[in-house]
């Protein structure tokens, strides 16, 4: 560890925050309808949009409507993007000739992509054509993250609204984020990364003369333009399988920056901006608090435990050279460390180092922020709902204690929230742990997984996290065959309709009730103590429903390790 | 008139709840009958304690058949099954205050023989059972009677002993007409004689409305309880989930798991505490509220009592004492000082009103003037139309009375007044006063000057109140000059003047608009839906039948201050909820970091690192947290009876508070407490 490591975790998380600010303000326009500077350019294609699809935009939806106007777009987004997958050999713009996708390869990977998850049992750059990753990937990444922060936007109107009826229209929601937030962005941050050196052509590969003369193909393509959106989106699905960590995809420390940026930055603007919209900026401020000290942590963490000595290259006498076991030679410990915590953080799962060959420490943070529900800062959207559902429970435990029964940001908390906040905590809960331990016994699940003991049991239980979180980064170490094709699809699908579904609901409770003014006897919801309730309730929670289970994965593998050079 | 603003509790319903010692028998009796599954449905916390409770003695008897050792088996289905009882036990005893004083008022209600009039015109009787009496009919009740059935007063004036129900010996007028019309069966008639209408018919009366009340028979859920329950209930199911994965997760590691160890963490992780306490914590603010001798016909009303962000109160009563008092006496120009007092005093001697008593006071207390009665002299009474009142004396006519009443005697025209006594009187009239001139021997002497005085402490307490977000609203019937000077001196944060019922309906649903909760309390009918429609409303015992039915509350003490205590009632009802249950799940930390070394550490002797607590071996560390979760429960019965107190310092400070003691507190407390009881176990060898 050194000063320059630290200082590059802290400005890299204050840079996305920072920047998260004035994209806050603008996205809460967005939000609004307001105007913006790029109507001159989209205002006519909105007009065109909502006239070919019969939309009249003031036309508010209940909270049902919106929820099945959702769930209908990502089922037709998933049919869609099975059937490229699937198609793919009898589609154009497919120099390397692949053929169509298995149909659970393609179910696993269809599902995935809509739910924002992008975790990857195909290699991208052996398996999927250029069209699949055009039309099928990206497309999925603009869409999926657009779907997301719609959700947020609908909870900010249901705090927003005294005595509301409506959430907004999801398909506005869903074209105004994708056009004004989504697609600008995307553009400039491809081409400063095209700029950078990543590559933005349609050829399949180059071929390359090595020094001891060996011919070697180099896998090509539209990276550019895919690893933009793969960032801002939180999607991390890599164009190819070594993700951020492959030198197309990430060339040198300055794409590092902008790639570890671009993911969180969104999630803290979701923020800022629901706090706009709700007229509630300090409480907004306490949110985003929480979110930047958290995954600062995590950082620290991971850094503190990369750069520590492993007890076996003690054994060997070459604790001098760093541990560079599992991150990234070109980047360096700090840089790993912050990428992994901001990735895990935000269920980007985009990935410049190896979880897998992190020190159990390591991987076990990296696991746990996962486990914490995505919300620090979180996923483009997800990251907002997934907070308020936490502080839903933290002000409904806690703010009793002030005397009144409790209340969030002018809200009252009654028994339909504490229903539905707890049917979301469970179905992740229940699909991370279930899940894990059936493939931890059922030998055809066990088949695949390369290793043994507790890192194999961590192998299996960061693949379930990953997918329930909607991550999609990978420990690694486990193969595809159907049982994981079929039972992560199931993780993801769960992981986010599941969650997305009765958060929903709960905003559609929430904006028909009244908006309290507070009082000197309602519970403070900013400065440092609601700060300090809501990371504690965090914590404990989480820490509560994993540890049994961490504890027989990187926990007990923690101390094997050290027990192994004691004896 | 009390002059404390503090209501003094008379404890007159829980005074009867009986020996200590027998009740808490009776719970213990209680909590074994309560073991019947059906009646845990409520509550799936302790269900679920209940089923792994039985769980466990099955693996004891199963082990005790295969002659392997049982003595771990035995302590934890133990322990388990005392985790039921103590939750019981909470219960119970919370319940059995009130049932114990529900007991007392069913003495109260004794079968007695009415005297119903078949025809009232000619003032026939009949002798029929008080149970058989309905609604409508007329009876007459005379000195010495128990009053048979609730009635409205058609006809009469009595004395009547109420102790029955207020606890209060002292007894109360009852008439017709006007806000005092309504008697309550049970009830003693000392004097005289009424004739009554019954309200009530059999099985419905106000005492067996109490009696309902009290016992807990009609207790349902109360909205954030039930919403507490659905958060407890979801983390059952969590740590349920968290549990059952241990299985595969356990089997993939070579744990071998024993189903008893299983059980005993998933009874320690679910919120055992909390579930155990929290309908005693519900059934103690009922009984907190009875305390201050007010009954709340439901557990909604106190539990919205805490959330009260408005309060209504009457001036007369509330904030001011009822009588207008003499603050200072002005002599006219060219008077002495002490001669003005002295025909204030003279004038006031023969007065026995309260305003005539605080001029004697007056003169007392700030000038230690002290008249002496004379021997003989003619008392001047009050009267309508020469609206004065005095005495002559020696010869000397000492007079006080309206202003112009006093002028029109000395003969003045308006313009002939002194413009000194012109501009004492009007500044007087201005500052929400009334003046009153008094006069010797026809020749004006001075100006007295007579006003609302607040009572003392009012204004600290509606500072508290401020400090808790509760807005105060005073309702008088004054103008708006006098409503406003009362409104500053007292410290209230708006006033509502010349108010009509209507008036205060109005405000009322233009609060609960704003999204505010509002409490108030009554006692006339033209109050009733003024009541019905407050969030809390108090209706005093004393008011109309419509009253008492209107609201949600009765105060047995008829003391509008009552208000400030139900509202902090309702505070520290919810206040001990959120403190158990913070408690309750900080605990798990600890339990976590004792049982599951334990569960693992034969199999992977790594794991002993995180036996941060250094227990003895895993069988002790497992029946530590047991027994620490089942005795937690018992030692916390005091707090869910007694409640969290209370304190108005803001929500901010009060929160950061309890967050240190039930949170910070909640986390520390386990390891001391299982570490304790490991070392006791482990030296006397239970494990």
């Amino acid at each position: 560890m050194n000063i320059e490591g630290w200082a590059e975790i802290v400005l890299t998380i204050g840079l996305a925050v920072g920047l998260g600010w004035p994209l806050g303000i603008y996205m809460a326009r967005v939000w609004q309808g307001e105007r913006t500077w790029l109507d001159p350019v989209l205002g006519p294609v909105e007009r065109a949009y909502n006239a070919l699809v019969g939309l009249k935009p003031d036309k508010g939806q209940g909270w049902l409507a919106y929820t099945l106007s959702l769930l209908a777009f990502s089922a037709a987004s998933f049919l869609f993007l099975y059937a490229i997958l699937r198609l793919q050999g009898h589609l154009p713009l497919n120099p390397q000739g692949f053929a169509g996708m298995a149909p659970d390869l393609a179910f696993n990977t269809a599902i995935s992509f809509v739910t924002n998850t992008n975790w990857q049992f195909y290699s991208g750059e052996s398996a999927a054509s250029h069209f699949s990753q055009m039309a099928g990937f990206t497309v999925q990444n603009f869409a999926s993250a657009a779907a997301a922060i719609a959700v947020a936007a609908a909870m900010a109107r249901a705090f927003a609204a005294n005595r509301g009826e409506t959430l907004g229209n999801f398909w506005t929601d869903l074209f105004r984020i994708s056009f004004y937030i989504l697609l600008p962005l995307s553009v400039a941050i491809g081409l400063c990364l095209a700029a950078l050196g990543v590559p933005q052509v349609l050829l399949a590969h180059v071929d390359a003369h090595t020094i001891e003369g060996a011919k070697q193909s180099i896998a090509l393509g539209p990276v550019a333009s895919q690893e933009a959106i793969k960032m801002l989106g939180t999607n991390g699905g890599g164009f190819f399988n070594a993700n951020s960590a492959h030198p197309f995809e990430n060339p040198n420390p300055l794409s590092n920056l902008i790639e570890m940026v671009s993911m969180n930055v969104l999630a803290f603007a979701c923020v800022v901006a629901f706090g706009r919209v709700t007229g509630l900026r300090r409480e907004a401020r306490a949110l985003v608090v929480v979110m930047t000290l958290m995954v600062t942590a995590a950082a620290g963490a991971i850094y503190w435990a990369e750069t520590q000595p492993t007890p076996a290259l003690m054994a060997a006498h070459v604790h001098a050279i760093p541990n560079m076991e599992g991150k990234e030679v070109r980047f360096g410990a700090a840089a790993t460390a912050v990428f992994a915590a901001m990735t895990t953080g935000a269920s980007c799962g985009a990935i410049n180092g190896w979880h897998e060959s992190f020190t159990p420490v390591g991987g076990g943070v990296a696991m746990f922020m996962i486990q914490l529900a995505e919300m620090l800062p979180g996923g483009v959207g997800s990251g907002l709902y997934g907070m308020i559902v936490m502080a839903l429970v933290a002000v409904f435990v806690a703010g009793l204690m002030v005397g009144r029964t409790p209340e969030y940001l002018g809200k009252k908390i009654e028994a339909r929230e504490m229903k539905l906040a707890m049917l979301a905590v469970l179905i992740l809960t229940a699909s991370i742990l279930l899940f894990a331990a059936a493939a931890a016994v059922l030998p055809v699940a066990l088949k695949t997984v390369s290793a043994s003991g507790p890192h194999g049991l961590s192998e299996i239980l960061y693949a379930y996290t990953s997918a329930t979180g909607n991550n999609g980064s990978a420990f690694g170490g486990l193969g595809s065959n159907s049982y994981w094709n079929v039972t992560m699809a199931i993780a993801m699908w769960l992981g986010r309709f599941g969650y997305v579904v009765p958060v929903l609901a709960i905003a559609g409770g929430l904006v028909v009730k009244p908006k309290l003014e507070p009082t000197a006897g309602t519970l403070p919801t900013h400065g440092t103590l609601f700060v300090s309730l809501l990371i504690g309730v965090i914590l404990i929670l989480g820490g509560l429903q994993y540890f049994p289970a961490q504890a027989l994965g990187p926990i007990v593998e923690h101390f094997q390790m050290l027990a192994v050079t004691k004896s | 008139m009390t002059s404390a603003v503090t209501a003094k509790p008379h404890g007159a319903l829980l005074g009867r709840a009986g020996p200590q010692g027998a009740l808490l028998r009776r719970a213990a009796l209680d909590s074994f009958v309560k073991l019947d599954p059906r009646r845990l449905t409520g509550n799936p916390v302790i269900l679920a304690t209940e089923v792994v409770a039985v769980l466990a003695t099955a693996s004891f008897v199963d082990a005790a058949l295969r002659h392997a050792p049982v003595s771990f088996a035995l302590q934890i289905a133990l322990w388990l099954w005392a985790t039921v009882l103590f939750a019981n036990f909470a219960e119970s005893v919370a319940e059995g205050r009130g049932k114990a004083a529900a007991d007392s008022l069913r003495a109260a209600r004794v079968t007695t023989k009415a005297k119903l009039l078949t025809d009232p015109e000619k003032g026939v009787i009949a002798l029929v059972a008080s149970h058989e009496l309905v609604p409508g009919q007329i009876i007459l009740v005379e000195s010495g009677d128990v009053i048979p059935a609730d009635g409205e007063i058609i006809e009469g004036v009595a004395s009547v002993n109420e102790s029955a129900i207020t606890g209060e010996s002292a007894p109360v007028i009852r008439e017709s007409g006007g806000d005092r019309s309504a008697v309550t069966g049970g009830t003693t008639i000392v004097s005289d004689w009424l004739r009554i209408r019954v309200t009530s018919g059999p099985g419905t009366s106000f005492l067996d409305r109490m009696i309902a009340m009290v016992e807990g028979a009609n207790r349902r859920k109360t909205p954030n309880e039930i919403a507490l329950a659905v958060l407890l209930a979801g983390l059952t199911l969590v740590f349920m989930v968290a549990v059952v994965s241990l299985l595969g997760l356990g089997k993939y590691s070579g744990v071998k798991l024993d189903p008893i160890i299983l059980g005993a963490l998933f009874v320690c992780l679910i919120p055992t505490t909390i579930g155990g306490l929290l309908s005693a914590v519900g059934i103690a603010g009922m009984d907190r509220l009875l305390k201050v001798n007010v009954l709340a016909t439901s557990g909604r009303a106190v539990e919205a009592a805490g959330d009260v962000d408005t309060l209504l109160l009457d001036k007369t009563g509330t904030i001011t004492f009822g009588n207008r008092m003499a603050t200072e006496v002005v002599a006219a120009p060219g008077v002495p000082e002490e001669r003005a007092l002295m025909a204030a005093v003279m004038a006031s001697i023969a007065d026995d009103t309260a305003e005539g008593r605080s001029i004697l006071e007056l003169a007392r207390e700030q000038h230690g003037l002290v008249v002496p009665v004379p021997a003989k002299f003619t008392a001047i009474p009050f009267s309508a139309t020469t609206r004065l009142s005095g005495l002559d004396s020696d010869g000397v006519q000492w007079r006080k009375g309206a202003v112009d009443a006093i002028y029109r005697l000395v003969g003045l025209t308006p313009s002939e007044v002194p413009r000194e006594v012109l501009a004492t009187v009007e500044r007087i009239s201005r500052s929400g006063g009334t003046p009153l001139a008094c006069a010797q021997d026809g020749k004006l002497v001075g100006v007295i000057h007579l006003k609302d005085v607040v009572k003392p402490g009012v204004k600290e307490r509606f500072a508290d109140l401020r400090r808790m977000g509760l807005r105060t609203v005073m309702i008088t019937g004054d103008n708006p000059v006098t409503a406003a000077t009362i409104a500053s001196e007292a410290g209230v944060d708006d006033f509502l003047a010349e108010a009509t019922p209507e008036d205060k309906l109005r405000l009322i649903r233009e609060e609960q608009k704003k999204g505010r909760l509002v409490a108030m309390c009554g006692d006339g009918s033209n109050d009733a839906p003024a009541l019905a429609q407050a969030d809390v409303g108090v209706a005093m015992q004393t008011g109309t039948q419509a009253a008492r039915e209107a609201g949600n509350m009765v105060d047995l003490d008829s003391d509008p201050t009552k208000l400030i205590e139900i509202v902090e009632v309702g505070k520290q009802l919810l206040i001990t909820r959120g403190a158990l249950t913070t408690f309750s799940i900080a605990n798990d930390v600890a339990k976590y970091f004792a049982i599951i070394p334990a569960m693992f550490v034969v199999s992977l002797p790594a794991l002993s690192a995180i036996n941060i607590m250094g227990l003895a071996n895993p069988h002790s560390a497992i029946l530590s947290a047991v027994i620490f979760n089942a005795l937690v429960i018992v030692a916390l019965i005091p707090l869910a009876l007694r409640g969290v107190k209370y304190r108005a310092i803001g929500a901010g400070p009060l929160l950061s508070q309890n967050l240190l003691i039930y949170g910070l507190g909640g986390v520390i407390a386990p390891f001391i407490g299982i570490k304790a009881i490991d070392l006791l176990i482990h030296a006397i060898n239970l494990a």
